[in-house]
C-alpha cells in the first residue's frame, strides 16, 4: 500500500510529520527523524532574534498526558540559516519551517527571512499558549488578528505555501480558519497544545512547571484535535490541506484524523510514548489497515467522515 | 511491534518505565564530601542503574540532570558540585528539605560477570563510577579505578573505592598533592600498556582488560576514547549535554551529525558510537540550541 501524496506541489512519501517543538532543533535531528521514517519534518519555532525559554522543569508527562512550557527558546535567524541551509543540501524529506514572532510586522520579517531558505512549507505559530505572560493572548485566539498575521506573512512568502497553526483554545476555530483562508492561507495545522494546564506537587504544594502552566499534549487531547480538524475542514469546505496534530500514537489515531479532514499527520509527544520509531510504526499500521479495509488511495480517506455525513443526511 | 490498542501499547511498550512527573521527597541525609561537593540521600528507590541520571527539581529555582551515585533498592544518592545556581541552592539544603525527583533516564554501563574493568573517574565523575564499582564487584569483576582531581582535597570516594574487594585504586592530581602529578588518563595509558601489550606478544589474554568505563570532563573522555580505540578495548563513556525533558522530546541534547538524543541514546555511549559524534570534544549546545565551544 502506497501512502504517498502530493500536497501543494510537494511530494510526501507517507502522511507522518514531525510536529514542531519536538526533537527538531538541528539539521542532524531532522535527518535522524527522516531516517526513522517520517514523511516530513517541522522545525522548532524560529525567531528573528534569540529568545530564551523558561527554566526547568519545562516538560512533564504521565501515561495520559504531557504538559510543556519550554517557552519557545531559539538562537535566532543566523542559526536557522545554518541549520536549514545544511539540511537543504540533501533534503531527505520535505521541511516545514515553523516561524514565530511577537508582532504582525515581526511575523512578516521572520517569514521573509525563512522563506528565502526555500523550505517546502512555512508554518506560522500564532497559537503557543506558553508565552502569554510575555506577549499576551495568542493571535490565534482572535479571528482578525489571525488574519492580519496571515496576510502579512503571505505578502512576503513568495511561492512557499503558508500553513497557519491554530489554537484549540477558542470557541470558533472554524471561523478563525475561514478568516485566515480569506487572508490567503494555503493550509492549516490543527491543533497546537491545549489549555494551558497545571500540575501541582503535593508535598511542596508548588506548581511543577517553572512557568506554572503549560500546553497539554499527548493521548488525552486526541478527541479535541479530531473535533477541531473536523471544524476547520467544514468551515473551509475541505479546500485547504490540514496537518492534523494532537495525541496521535497509532495508525488508527492517524486514520481517524484523516477522516476528520487531515491530509498529513503531525506527531510530537507520540515520540515519548513509542520512541523515535513512532513514524515508521504509525505508517505501517496505516498501511495494514488500508490494505485490510480495501482502501485504494490514501486521499480517499481525507474528510471521508464529512462525505459520509452528507450522504446519510 | 504493531499495535491498535492504546492500553496494549502502554503495557507492551518498549520504552523503559520511567517516572516522568517529578515528585518531591525530603532529604534524609547530607554529607559534605569536599569543600564544594556534597552527597544527598533520599529514602526512596527509583530502580536506577549505574550510569543513569535523574532530574532533580529545586522548587522555585530550576531542575537539573544528575548522575545517580547510588540506588540500592532502598535509598537514592546524588553527589553534586555546587557550581551553578541550582546546585548552589541545593548545597544550602538540609535534612528534611524537599527536592523533586524524576527518572531514572538514559542508558547505563553494561558488563559481564567476572570482567576485568578499568574505571576512569574525573572530578565528580567519581560518584557514578563508585555506583558502577559497587555493583560490578557483586558480579565478581576485578577493577582498576583511575581517580583524578585538581588536588588532594578534591578527590572523591577514595575511601569507598578502597573498601571494595578486587579493586585497585590509582590516583592522580593536577597539582601532585596526591598520587601522580598529572592526569588519570596517563595512569590508564601506562596501565593498559602493561596489561595488554606483553600479552599480545605472548598470546595470553588472561589479565587483559575487558572494558573501559569513563565519566568526567569531556577532555578526559576524549583521551579515554582515543586510548581505548587504539588499544582495541571496548569502552563506555558518559557524555554530558544540556537536558530539559530527559526522555527524548525537547531535542536539546541531540548531537551532530547523528541527531541522536543523549538523554535516551546516552548518557552512557559505547565508544564505537561516540567516535561517530563529530561534535564530541569540540562543541555542545546551550538551552537555545546555540553551539558553544567545549
Amino acid at each position: 500500500m502506497n501512502l504517498s501524496q502530493t500536497i501543494l506541489g510537494v511530494k510526501f512519501k507517507n502522511p507522518t510529520v514531525l510536529a514542531s517543538g519536538i526533537w527538531g532543533i538541528t539539521a542532524s535531528s531532522w535527518r535522524r527523524v527522516a531516517r526513522s521514517g517520517a514523511g516530513a519534518v517541522t522545525t522548532k519555532s524560529l525567531w528573528l532574534k534569540e529568545h530564551k525559554g523558561h527554566p526547568n522543569p519545562v516538560i512533564i508527562s504521565t501515561e495520559h498526558w504531557t504538559l510543556n512550557a519550554v517557552g519557545v527558546p531559539d538562537a535566532g535567524i543566523e542559526k536557522a540559516r545554518e541549520e536549514i541551509g545544511d539540511y537543504m543540501k540533501d533534503h531527505p524529506v520535505p521541511l516545514i519551517a515553523n516561524v514565530i514572532a511577537d508582532t504582525v510586522s515581526n511575523f512578516a520579517k521572520t517569514a521573509a527571512e525563512i522563506a528565502r531558505l526555500k523550505p517546502d512549507f512555512l508554518e506560522v505559530n500564532i497559537s503557543c499558549p506558553n508565552v502569554e505572560d510575555e506577549f499576551g493572548k495568542p493571535f490565534a485566539c482572535d479571528a482578525s488578528s489571525a488574519a492580519d498575521v496571515t496576510k502579512a506573512v503571505k505578502a512576503v512568502s513568495g511561492k512557499t505555501p503558508v500553513f497557519i497553526k491554530l489554537s484549540p483554545n477558542v470557541d470558533n476555530i472554524g471561523m478563525i480558519a475561514d478568516f485566515c483562508a480569506s487572508a490567503g492561507a494555503d493550509g492549516f495545522t490543527v491543533i497546537n497544545t491545549v489549555g494551558p494546564g497545571m500540575a501541582i506537587d503535593l508535598r511542596s504544594r508548588m506548581p511543577i512547571l517553572s512557568n506554572k502552566v503549560g500546553g497539554l499534549s499527548g493521548p488525552a487531547i486526541k478527541p479535541l484535535a479530531v473535533k477541531c480538524i473536523s471544524d476547520v475542514y467544514r468551515a473551509t469546505e475541505g479546500k485547504f490541506p490540514i496537518i492534523g496534530t494532537g495525541g496521535v500514537l497509532t495508525g488508527e489515531d492517524a486514520l481517524e484524523m484523516m477522516m476528520a479532514g487531515a491530509s498529513l499527520i503531525g506527531i510530537g509527544t507520540g515520540i515519548a510514548y513509542r520512541g523515535g520509531e513512532v513514524f515508521r510504526l504509525v505508517t505501517e499500521e496505516m498501511e495494514d489497515w488500508c490494505e485490510k479495509e480495501g482502501v485504494k488511495k490514501i486521499e480517499e480517506l481525507v474528510g471521508s467522515t464529512h462525505k459520509k455525513l452528507r450522504i446519510d443526511n | 511491534m504493531r499495535i491498535d490498542n492504546y492500553l496494549l501499547l502502554i503495557l507492551s511498550s518498549q520504552i523503559p518505565i520511567q517516572n516522568r512527573l517529578p515528585k518531591t521527597y525530603p532529604i534524609s541525609k547530607v554529607k559534605q564530601e569536599t569543600e564544594m561537593v556534597k552527597t544527598i540521600t533520599f529514602d526512596v528507590s527509583f530502580g536506577a542503574r549505574p550510569g543513569q541520571f535523574v532530574m532533580l527539581w529545586v522548587p522555585g529555582v530550576d531542575e537539573v540532570p544528575m548522575s545517580v551515585a547510588l540506588d540500592d533498592g532502598k535509598k537514592l544518592q546524588v553527589t553534586f558540585f555546587a557550581v551553578g545556581d541550582t546546585t548552589r541552592k541545593l548545597a544550602e539544603f538540609k535534612k528534611g528539605d524537599l527536592v523533586g525527583i524524576r527518572g531514572p533516564f538514559g542508558t547505563f554501563y553494561e558488563w559481564s560477570a567476572g570482567d576485568r574493568l578499568a574505571l576512569v573517574a574525573g572530578g565528580y565523575g567519581a560518584a557514578p563510577m563508585y555506583f558502577v564499582a559497587k555493583e560490578a564487584v557483586k558480579d565478581g569483576c576485578a577493577l582498576d579505578v583511575f581517580v583524578g582531581a585538581r588536588s588532594k582535597k578534591h578527590l572523591l570516594y577514595l575511601n569507598e573505592f578502597g573498601k571494595l574487594q578486587k579493586t585497585k585504586v590509582h590516583v592522580s592530581t593536577d597539582d601532585g598533592s596526591a598520587g601522580l602529578k598529572g592526569f588519570n588518563v596517563t595512569l590508564l595509558q601506562q596501565f593498559l600498556a602493561e596489561v595488554s601489550t606483553p600479552r599480545l606478544r605472548t598470546g595470553s589474554t588472561a589479565d587483559a582488560v575487558d572494558r573501559v568505563f569513563a565519566c568526567g570532563p569531556e577532555r578526559m573522555l576524549l583521551a579515554v576514547s582515543e586510548l581505548s580505540h587504539y588499544r582495541k578495548i571496548p569502552a563506555q563513556l558518559s557524555l554530558e549535554r544540556y537536558m530539559k525533558c530527559g526522555f527524548g522530546l525537547c531535542g536539546n541534547c541531540a548531537v551532530d551529525p547523528l541527531g541522536i538524543r543523549i538523554c535516551t541514546d546516552g548518557p552512557v555511549v559505547k565508544n564505537d558510537l561516540l567516535r561517530k559524534i563529530t561534535e564530541f570534544g569540540k562543541y555542545h549546545r546551550d538551552s537555545m540550541g546555540q553551539k558553544q565551544k567545549t
